[in-house]
């Protein structure tokens, strides 16, 4: 094998992946019967980039030759830069390679698209394919599928991929018309409509047939750019509540635009990456998922961009004072969720812990609650001297006073934007 | 008060702790011998032999009233290398046997409670990250070699974890601070306890590597730098994830 061609093949195509940030290795669940590799629900992160970010999979493209031009991607058609193509055996070797030093969990595979959608797709599905059969491998598999590719490939890739993703990319079509004129929002929405019938199928004919093959058992997922053009917040969090309610989305990413290249339709090149607002949405995400909050909860029309300096929870609790103090004894599970401060986590110890003995506030510390924050909203059988300011205006700036976020950046736009 | 001295296993432990109720030692301290500095002249002394039959009959007991999970904290907090672990594990198995109809590790407002649900979570911690921080370097006899050296002695922990993962390849880590490892040779894992020239070898297996080694090691380093994006350079949240302390075993930081 040539090592150096190897060696500047990798370095391109894992600099044109890396913007996707779709790429956990959760939710997989592959046994190993003597062959190579397993994946586990929970998954694992082997490193952590410089910017902080997990590396749990191989993440590369196949190439990033690409025929359309997307305004926001870097491999593209007019963007000039560097080119390169793996061959399918090249994939395999590094991954297996990677996976028997323990560097990752398994593969994220994307593609510019070199020719049609089929061509690229059938590519894809060939490098997992050769994994599962030749190999033997039972780690992760991640294939991003190409909009506009056939459902037989589609099909195929599912059977073979843990987890199938088609990137949005940008939330509103509109958005999606003016930055990736080559692309349509419907195009992308057909392959997603398919998967997720495949899965539904599959779980049907599961309770007849036990040996089914799976499909994409860690199901789907998708990615959309935030910042690139000028949605709301509420916008994209709408349209992530429609994924996950209508196309039963395991995951929605939020990647804050970085700028890459110099185009009169995007921000311009010095604008910083809006890192707060991204976290923000994460947050906001995280709400819906294990929270119990709905979408227009999080945000009202009336403000519809999501508060910078306080973490959505800790907003909403700041509108609806009337819903607090909690009674931490009392009060069920649904309700002590709200309380900002207390993770589900604190939550599950909460519960537990107050059938053996009334809980106060030193007992909420000592179980990991973020006390300077629950304080004021929490309520005990004795008096809670914190909740006289509950009522106070300022009680905003007195929970500002004792925080400190590990996002503040002394030249982020974002902060002096309020 | 009386001194339970036993010989560091966990076996060990429990035996102590079976004899503790047996002999109605109310004010009792129970010391791994190898910890043991005579200090309390007016202490009595109660040597205790590890007895598997009496630490199952711990297990079974507490089994009963925790559940497997149960046993699986207590045996946390024993791989903790704690220095108070003796006390913190009969200090919950008394509080067990005095409410046995309730799982009293949820008792998260007792003192003793909350401080072994905290050394789990470490324990835990690191057990994890130790399954993703391992690198394996392969070797001319085809063996993927890694050395670790956690704060926890999570070896035991991290078996079958590798077991089931790594089973067409003949793999060995090696815990550099307890010098002891686990070998896995296609059908079975197994603790190994090196010599001392051995150990040397094992530190330092440069010499020993594969042909190819080298070269994936540079390619996942080129790989990881890569894949970073500069613009959000934040490298205080990577060291908050990626703790100095693990660098030197990471392939990718040297
Ligand atoms: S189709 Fe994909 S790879 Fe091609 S330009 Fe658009 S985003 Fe980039």
């Amino acid at each position: 094998m040539d090592f150096a061609r190897i060696q500047e093949k990798l370095e391109i195509l894992a600099d044109a992946a890396k913007y996707d940030v779709s790429c956990s290795s959760s939710g997989g669940n592959r046994k190993n019967n003597g062959g190579l590799g397993n994946s586990h629900a929970s998954g694992i992160c082997h490193s952590y980039t410089e910017d902080g970010r997990c590396v749990s999979l191989l993440k590369i493209l196949l190439t990033n030759h690409c025929i359309f031009d997307c305004a926001y991607c870097v491999s593209r058609k007019s963007n000039d830069i560097k080119r390169a193509a793996f061959t399918v055996e090249e994939v395999v070797d590094l991954t297996i390679n990677f996976y028997r030093r323990n560097y990752i969990e398994g593969l994220f595979l994307s593609s510019g698209i070199f020719k049609d959608a089929d061509t690229t797709m059938e590519r894809l599905v060939r490098v997992a394919k050769k994994l599962r059969t030749e190999h033997r491998f039972n780690g992760y598999i991640h294939l991003k599928s190409i909009p506009g590719a056939s459902d037989e490939l589609m099909k195929e890739a599912g059977l073979y991929a843990d987890r199938l993703s088609i990137n949005i990319e940008i939330p509103t079509e509109k958005g999606l018309k003016l930055l990736a004129p080559d692309k349509s929002h419907a195009e992308m929405m057909k392959p997603m409509d398919f998967v997720k019938n495949e899965l539904i199928l599959y779980k049907d004919e599961r309770k007849i047939f036990k040996k089914v093959p799976k499909f994409a058992p860690a199901g789907q997922s998708t990615q959309m750019i935030v910042g690139a053009t000028n949605e709301t917040d509420l916008k994209i969090i709408k349209v992530a509540n429609h994924f996950y309610q209508n196309f039963n989305l395991k995951r929605v990413y939020y990647s804050g635009y970085v700028p890459v290249l110099e185009d009169s339709r995007l921000p311009s090149i010095h604008s910083q990456v809006p890192m707060q607002r991204e976290n923000r949405l994460y947050q906001a995400d995280w709400l819906m998922r294990f929270y119990g909050f709905r979408a227009d909860e999080i945000l009202e029309n009336t403000n519809p961009f999501l508060d910078l300096e306080v973490d959505p929870k800790l907003a909403w609790a700041l509108r609806n004072r009337e819903k607090f103090p909690v009674n931490i004894n009392t009060a069920p599970k649904e309700l002590i969720l709200r309380v900002p401060g207390i993770g589900t986590k604190s939550t599950g110890k909460i519960l537990m812990a107050r059938r053996f003995q009334k809980l106060n506030l030193e007992h909420l510390q000592k179980m990991g609650v973020a006390v300077n924050r629950a304080k004021y909203f929490v309520e005990f059988e004795s008096e809670n001297i914190f909740n006289r300011l509950l009522d106070e205006q300022n009680l905003r700036k007195i929970l500002l006073s004792g925080m400190k976020s590990k996002f503040q950046n002394p030249f982020s736009q974002q902060l002096s934007l309020f | 008060m009386t001194i339970l001295l036993y010989d560091g296993s966990f076996e060990g432990l429990l035996t102590s702790i079976f004899e503790v109720f047996e002999y109605k030692f109310d004010d009792a301290e129970i010391i791994s011998s190898a910890n043991y500095q005579q200090k309390d002249f007016f202490a009595e002394i109660h040597e205790v032999i590890s007895q598997k039959e009496k630490a199952d009959r711990v297990l079974k007991k507490l089994e009963e009233n925790l559940g497997k999970e149960g046993i699986r904290n207590l045996l946390w907090v024993y791989l903790s290398e704690r220095k108070d672990l003796e006390r913190l594990i009969l200090s919950a198995v008394r509080y067990s046997i005095k409410n046995p109809k309730e799982n009293i590790l949820q008792d998260f407002a007792h003192p003793d409670i909350i401080e072994i649900s905290k050394i789990c979570k470490s324990v835990g911690r690191e057990r994890h990250r130790m399954t993703a921080f391992v690198r394996f370097e392969k070797l001319q006899d085809d063996v993927y070699f890694s050395k670790i050296e956690p704060d926890f002695n999570v070896l035991p922990l991290i078996l079958n974890h590798f077991k089931n993962r790594y089973q067409d390849q003949k793999w060995m880590i090696f815990d550099l601070k307890r010098n002891y490892g686990i070998f896995y040779d296609l059908e079975n894992a197994d603790f190994f306890y090196p010599e001392e020239h051995q150990i040397l070898q094992l530190r330092n297996p440069k010499n020993l590597h594969h042909d190819e080694e080298k070269k994936y090691q540079k390619l996942w380093q080129r790989y990881f730098f890569k894949t970073n994006i500069v613009e959000r350079k934040n490298i205080k949240l990577h060291i908050q994830w990626l703790p100095k302390r693990y660098w030197k075993y990471l392939t990718e930081k040297n």
